[in-house]
């Protein structure tokens, strides 16, 4: 029995340490912040039991990156899912947060099923579930189980990170928790996946295949790309942070499944260098998505909306979160000096070292993966400046946006503390990059000392003798330098008497939040573009006074959800008509019932029996 | 100092390219032609302008035409132009020069949200669109001759390189690129006001005044970065401070051809962008995806020729 329950479950190696770093420096935040959220907008009793919610889900969180035992693991697994559900359904007056928890509780079951299976047959290899025994079980493992074993992983892993297609649950949960959670659930919760992955793929399982890094690879890089597209296409402020959870859990899965395959074809300091990307991108991504969703509940609080359609000119009435919200907007973006730019320029510099380094086709490829990136954070840029843009800026566009206010305290302090967590994890990189280097050695098991990952504190270095430089420090100053410069030039020429006057009408009487660009409008050339996989729609409907004269047009447009409608409702279909041909067996007798049992013992002895 | 000396050699010549491009035009076309200083006197009379700021403006709209410039002026001074490496090199690679350009438009496209006209948002819808296809291309043609030189270095461009089918591919995939982001015919057209066409104008039409000279002289550097790059690809030529190993020039003579084919070369792009705007259409918007498709695929043969090495 002491195979399962081992006394001692807990155990911090750097990597455990790093996922906590990050688990908590997202909840606390959010969890100041759900102070003010909560009050007004759900009953006392509610409150108390989103608190009580809250601290189980962290704490479920912070146990499963800690323990060190497979069994443990995954009880805590369950907990935080099940928490994460209540926490989805916790707005239980909605119809759409039931629907949203019934396809996330769903979906991560299937998830868990993938997990159960790929431990129990690395528990029938090692005969215990703890890491150290499996690691060393794994070292003797024939490949086809690893193989095995892998591919299970990756699915029930891949179902929590949203890796395309299982990203389904993603944006109907995400958006349908209050926003703290949301900000813990896009920031944290999905990060665990990655977690689950290291550990126990490049950490407990090894990575000798070349293929398993090939194939994250490919699945990254769809995962990236689908889940901007399809931000790019939503109008829900919320559902587009979390369909850019799903783009940048693509980016983090781009440098671990590059670690994988400098692991697999032994390259030990590229495999650290770009697992540091990974890491590197994943801690930014929290914070920057923790502010971003946290910047969203609070215009959800002050308008009571999330369609973009209803909102604008907010930076007038909330500058502060404006300005909070514009800082996580520029990181998710890439802009330097910020910590976005940092984690892709790395994924970028680790495509292009491997591109240098490695043999073969995988240079071209690595080489396409880097476009894939590149086309990424182009349309991620676009997808935020559409975000903001039409959220913050110009006219309200309803009377909501009109009257919002700026948003408490307590909020604000939440906000204020990730965007200056922004900024310092983009200026202090080089000290961060040393210290992730610490837990990418300690993940891979390669000497890290010999590798100089950083010429002085303000300038990285990646590659020894060759010089590839930037320093986020320098360009910061140089921006502000040059910027103030233009300034200074600007006000030589006198003080400047701007008048202020009506924007350009084209001498029509007066231009108001109707003539403005829309969301949707704005995201138009990219439905057209990409209109091979959004497959847009639109509806027109004559609305007629009488048969002589229309009244008035309705005009809809859609885009067509792929992945629902090609996978997952024929799936759904098969399910139900299975269900429908097994009630035939099920006549209501309990003679027969009995006899079904008695089959079912009779065989599962013969199967233990025969294997 | 010799990083000032640069970052005024861009603001002083980027206008004259852009007049030399338009003269070229206008002559190939039997017609006179505004003089090739009129971006000049154009900047001189919008810094002595009134400037008309719309009242739905926020403080983004004011911050813009700086963040704009200090973007363009920081990649200015990342290339090497008169020296191998100085300290400010050390700021930046090849690959932080997308990101800082990215930088830049991420502003304009929001100043262009910011009054609320719809002229600023079809420009800004137009301009991301364009950017964000844009934006594999130029990262391919970064790796390719990123991956002669065997990093990412922006020292890559010290023309101490050799002509390859690489860097010639490299090159016209720049040279695509650079068409693109100066909003140039066939992807846009500078020269019109017309709203189903334009880009960048409408993106820019509530400036006016310094704030509307400062973006115009943001996007003369712009182009002149662009240019400055194709042609260090293309005619590759040393560097006049360069200790480790660029060519030496002893004679007056010497160092005075070397000045005019450094120049010279810059002018052949421009000449040769005001060529191509000429002889072709404009193309529609969403035709436009073709255009940068092409680009991107010439990208990518430029980096398969590089790891090929060829």
């Amino acid at each position: 029995m002491s195979n399962f329950l081992p006394k001692q479950f807990l155990q911090f190696d750097p990597l455990s340490l790093f996922f906590l770093f990050v688990i908590f420096i997202v909840s606390l935040p959010s969890a100041i912040y759900s102070f003010s959220y909560l009050k007004g907008e759900y009953s006392p009793v509610k409150i108390r039991l989103s608190w009580f919610l809250l601290t189980i889900f962290v704490f479920s969180m912070a146990l499963v990156v800690s323990v060190n035992n497979a069994l443990v693991f995954l009880v805590f697994w369950e907990i935080m899912s099940l928490v994460s559900y209540f926490l989805v359904v916790f707005d239980t007056d909605h119809e759409k947060s039931i629907q949203a928890g019934m396809i996330y509780i769903v979906m991560t079951h299937i998830g868990t099923a993938f997990l159960i299976a790929a431990l129990m047959l690395m528990y029938k290899h090692a005969n215990s579930f703890g890491f150290s025994a499996i690691k060393s079980a794994c070292q003797v493992m024939p490949g086809k189980t690893k193989n095995i074993i892998f591919l299970l992983l990756l699915a029930g892993f891949g179902t929590k990170a949203g890796i395309v297609p299982l990203h389904i649950w993603l944006p109907y949960a995400h958006p349908q928790a209050p926003s703290h959670i949301s900000s813990i659930m896009s920031g944290v919760m999905i990060k665990t996946a990655i977690y689950g992955i290291i550990r126990f793929v490049i950490y407990i399982l090894g990575v000798q295949t070349y293929w398993w890094g090939i194939l994250l690879l490919i699945l990254a890089g769809i995962t990236c790309l689908v889940g901007i597209i399809y931000a790019l296409m939503v109008r829900d402020i919320k559902r587009l942070l979390a369909y850019s959870s799903v783009e940048n859990m693509g980016i983090i899965l781009l440098g671990i499944g590059l670690a994988m395959l400098f692991q697999s074809m032994n390259m030990p300091y590229l495999a650290v260098f770009s697992l540091i990307a990974g890491l590197y991108h994943l801690v930014n991504h929290a914070i920057f998505k923790g502010l971003l969703f946290l910047g969203a509940g609070s215009v959800y609080k002050a308008c009571g909306t999330r369609d973009m359609e209803k909102l604008g000119g907010l930076i007038k009435n909330m500058p502060q979160t404006a300005a909070c919200f514009l800082i996580g907007a520029m990181a998710i973006s890439a802009l330097p000096p910020l910590n976005g730019f940092v984690s892709e320029w790395l994924t970028l510099q680790a495509f292009f070292l491997g591109a240098v380094n490695a043999t073969g086709g995988v240079k071209v490829f690595l080489v396409i993966c880097a476009a894939v990136l590149a086309l990424t954070s182009g349309l991620a840029a676009a997808c935020f400046v559409k975000a903001f843009g039409i959220t913050f800026l110009a006219l309200p566009r309803s009377r909501y946006a009109k009257e919002a206010r700026e948003v408490p305290l307590t909020m604000r302090a939440g906000m204020f503390f990730l965007s200056l967590l922004v900024i310092i994890f983009g200026l202090a990189c080089v000290k961060i990059i040393k210290i992730l280097s610490q837990v990418a050695g300690s993940v891979t098991g390669f000497d890290i000392s010999s590798m100089h990952f950083s010429l002085n504190n303000f300038v990285l270095s990646p590659q020894v003798g060759k010089n590839i430089y930037s320093s986020t420090p320098l360009l910061g100053l140089m921006l502000l330098v040059l910027g103030l410069a233009g300034f200074v030039v600007y006000r030589l020429f006198g003080k400047n008497k701007a008048v202020i006057y009506k924007t350009w009408d084209c001498g029509y009487y007066k231009i108001g939040p109707r003539n403005e660009y829309t969301a949707t409008a704005f995201s138009k050339p990219f439905r057209i573009a990409f209109s091979f996989f959004l497959l847009p729609y639109r509806k027109t409907q004559k609305i007629r006074e009488s048969f002589y004269h229309v009244k008035s047009f309705a005009y809809e447009t859609h885009t067509t959800p792929v992945f629902k409608r090609y996978i997952y409702e024929p799936l759904l279909e098969l399910v139900f008509k299975v269900a429908k041909s097994m009630r035939r067996i099920q006549l209501g007798s309990i003679h027969l019932y009995l006899g079904y049992i008695f089959i079912t013992i009779v065989l599962l002895i013969v199967f233990i029996q025969k294997f | 100092m010799l990083i000032i000396l640069q970052l005024i050699l861009f603001i002083v010549v980027a206008p004259f390219l852009s007049g030399l491009i338009s003269k070229v035009k206008n002559n190939i076309r039997m017609r006179k032609g505004q003089s090739v200083l009129q971006p000049y006197y154009n900047l001189a009379k919008l810094f002595s302008k009134r400037e008309v700021v719309s009242e739905t403006a926020s403080w983004i709209f004011k911050v813009t035409p700086f963040v704009v410039l200090a973007a363009m002026l920081v990649s200015a001074a990342l290339i090497p132009v008169f020296m191998l490496r100085s300290p400010l090199n050390h700021a930046g690679d090849f690959l932080a020069l997308i990101f800082i350009f990215s930088l830049g438009r991420f502003f304009l496209v929001l100043s262009a949200l910011d009054t609320g006209s719809s002229f600023g948002g079809m420009g800004g819808s137009r301009e991301m669109f364009i950017s964000s296809l844009l934006e594999p291309a130029l990262c391919m043609a970064v790796f390719a001759v990123s991956l002669q030189f065997g990093s990412t270095d922006i020292l890559a461009f010290s023309g101490m390189h050799a002509i390859s089918v690489s860097s010639v591919v490299a090159a016209l995939t720049l040279f695509l690129v650079a068409i693109a982001e100066t909003s140039r015919i066939p992807v846009d057209n500078q020269e019109t006001h017309l709203e189903l066409t334009m880009i960048h104008e409408a993106m820019v039409l509530e400036y006016s005044g310094r704030s509307l000279a400062l973006i115009e002289l943001s996007s003369y550097i712009k182009q002149m970065i662009l240019f400055f790059l194709i042609a260090q690809i293309i005619f590759p030529i040393g560097l006049p401070v360069c200790p480790e190993g660029g060519q030496v020039y002893t004679s007056f003579m010497q160092i005075f051809l070397w000045v005019l084919w450094y120049l010279a070369r810059i002018i052949i792009i421009a000449i040769t962008v005001a060529l191509v705007e000429i002889s072709v259409a404009k193309m529609r918007l969403f035709r436009a995806a073709d255009f940068l498709g092409l680009a991107f695929v010439l990208g990518v043969v430029a980096s398969v020729c590089a790891i090929l090495g060829v």
